[in-house]
């Protein structure tokens, strides 16, 4: 009980102070607008490829969403000095760290709806999969929450928190088919598509929308969710080993 | 408080922090090396060293943040070089350094730290108003963290952790970088915290503090524990020890000899002009010497006995005058 007292204010607090700040909310909302529109003039087809751009947009929203957001919250309270509060607190480092990375999951979970409610404007949107469509956005979310945690908790500074997070999210917007099929890339790149674990999330954003998956969904959704696991562990060991020195 | 009592009934031995042999290198440097202690349970302990002498990461090794290379340490009955997490809830922490949420009124800010120990709202708000008011940061309450004052954000910080009202509290030099009278009202209230049950570990750098607070003191220096013992005890060599400083106007030049083969049994120096100090392993009468000086037509002004002081001690003991480390610390400009 004690703990969730914790866990809740921990999270409440996060966001208060960081996330529901006009920057993050621009962030979060505008920019992928801004790249929703410039992908539909670009392809220069009419409404009906709204669909199949779908699923890289709201990819694209969860992953630029979530990422960064883990520089202020972890980097940043931790150059201050104020995360050894936390490490003090009686709560698992476990529990700490999934209130510290549930706020930005659940902002990642909030910023597709900005492409969604546009596409709905635009084109007819049944027979989606919403079963297969939601856990794949939370997934996607807490997979990319994580992997802004591993690069937080890897860095000192905050500006080396963000600079990692883009050198890994820009490549990623072309290397995990969020617009074009990983089969379409060269060979050589294509190891690297299956290293991340955005890739497997949008494939089953694509299965969901418009029933293009390259995958069995089964297996997309097994695949990601050990991503998850492992990068939420190794994150964990990091500070264990760097921060209780 | 109900908490407190349970738990002094529950463990009713008298260690509650037992430390043995703890060592901390840091590359080449050893910052701990090898110490050994324990404080009982009620027991308000000094640790008072110079700069660098180790006791932040003494404090960081027992309260989870720095795990030892070797050595044991138990808090209330608990292995924490084990489990650091385990002894957490017993204790409350308040860093060398004012680590708040700049973000954050100072209100909201202590309300936080108390719900991060799982006290419910009703009971934080209450609890953090009263420290507001106790610490006169009243007005201040509703401001951001980020705008206060250097002595606001200590006393801010020191009330954020003894907010949940913990039967053990860690201070790393809390009266450092504040003005007089706030350093005052924080001694006060170590001194009720005392009274109240409350255990105390403190470092300092301020040796009267240490005297005026402390029950044991341990002196470490260069991540060794040169001494440790109680302030009674520790007075005890210097209490047999006599000084007194005379402030004269018309100093001769020849005066400390001709003081020495009047009075054999005292002895003389001048540090200054317009000062004698003598010192006696007896008490010293002022008369005679009053009266010899006159003679000479020196015109006595002033005569001060001078206290045996804990500085002495230190002096002493680590070689070290503590007014080089008292400055060397103002340099730095500690806390913040
Ligand atoms: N994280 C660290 N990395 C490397 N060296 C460290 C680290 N922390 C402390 N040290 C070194 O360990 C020694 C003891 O430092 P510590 O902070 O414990 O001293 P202190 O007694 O608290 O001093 P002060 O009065 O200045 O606060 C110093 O030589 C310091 O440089
Ligand atoms: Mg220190």
């Amino acid at each position: 009980m004690k703990q969730w007292i914790a866990f809740w204010n921990i999270l409440k607090k996060d966001m208060r102070a960081y996330y529901l700040k006009p920057p993050n909310i621009s962030w979060g909302l505008v920019f992928p607008v801004a790249w929703a529109a410039m992908f539909f003039i670009k392809s220069g087809r009419g409404l009906e490829s709204v669909r199949t751009l779908l699923p890289g947009l709201m990819a694209f929203s969860i992953l630029f969403g979530t990422t960064s957001l883990l520089s202020v919250t972890i980097t940043f309270e931790k150059k201050n000095r104020s995360f050894e509060r936390l490490l003090l607190a009686p709560i698992s480092l476990e529990l700490l760290m999934l209130s510290k990375t549930s706020g930005a999951i659940l902002f990642g979970m909030a910023n597709p709806l900005v492409p969604l409610v546009l596409a709905m404007f635009l084109t007819d949107l049944s027979g989606i999969s919403w079963v297969a469509l939601l856990p794949a956005a939370l997934l996607i979310s807490i997979s990319s929450t994580f992997l802004g945690l591993f690069i937080a908790v890897s860095v000192s500074e905050v500006f080396e928190a963000q600079t990692f997070s883009n050198f890994f999210r820009f490549p990623m917007i072309f290397l995990c088919g969020l617009f074009f099929p990983v089969s379409s890339l060269p060979v050589f790149l294509r190891p690297f598509s299956y290293l991340l674990p955005l890739t497997y999330g949008v494939d089953i954003l694509h299965g969901a929308i418009h029933g293009g998956n390259a995958m069995p969904l089964i297996w997309d959704f097994l695949i990601i969710m050990i991503f998850c696991i492992v990068l939420f562990y190794i994150s964990l060991k990091i500070i264990l080993k760097r921060w209780i020195i | 408080m109900i908490e407190l009592l349970y738990f002094r009934n529950s463990y009713p031995m008298t260690k509650l922090i037992e430390v043995k042999e703890i060592t901390k290198k840091f590359d080449d440097i050893t910052a701990v090396d090898g110490i050994s202690f324990s404080v009982a349970r009620g027991e308000l302990f000094g640790f008072l060293g110079p700069n660098g002498a180790g006791k932040t990461t003494t404090i960081n090794m027992l309260t989870g943040l720095a795990r030892p290379d070797s050595g044991t340490i138990s808090i209330g009955g608990v292995d924490c070089s084990k489990n650091p997490k385990a002894a957490q809830s017993l204790f409350g922490v308040v860093p060398d350094e004012s680590n708040l949420y700049p973000e954050l009124s100072g209100f909201d800010n202590l309300c936080f730290c108390a719900a991060l120990y799982g006290m419910g709202d009703k009971e934080r708000r209450k609890k953090a108003a009263s420290l507001l008011e106790t610490f006169g940061l009243k007005e201040a309450g509703h401001r951001k963290f980020a705008g206060y004052s250097r002595g606001m954000k200590r006393k801010l910080t020191i009330a954020a952790g003894v907010i949940h009202n913990p039967p053990l509290l860690f201070l790393d030099e809390p009266t450092t970088g504040i003005d007089v009278a706030s350093a005052r009202l924080i001694r006060q209230l170590i001194a009720e915290l005392r009274d109240t049950g409350t255990t105390i570990f403190l470092t300092t750098h301020y040796i009267e503090e240490a005297e005026r607070l402390c029950d044991r003191i341990a002196f470490i220096v260069n991540g060794r524990i040169v001494r440790i013992d109680s302030v009674a005890n520790l007075l005890q060599p210097v209490k047999g020890m006599h000084s007194m400083m005379i402030f004269v106007s018309g100093m001769k030049p020849d005066l400390s000899m001709t003081l020495s083969s009047t009075f054999p049994d005292l002895r003389f120096s001048i540090p200054s002009g317009n000062m004698i100090r003598v010192e006696s392993g007896a008490p010293i009468f002022v008369s005679p010497l009053a009266r010899f000086l006159e003679d000479r037509n020196i015109d006595v002004m002033e005569a001060r006995r001078l206290r045996p002081s804990l500085e002495d001690v230190f002096a002493q003991i680590t070689g070290i005058e503590s007014e080089k480390m008292k400055k060397e610390k103002e340099k730095k400009g500690g806390g913040s």
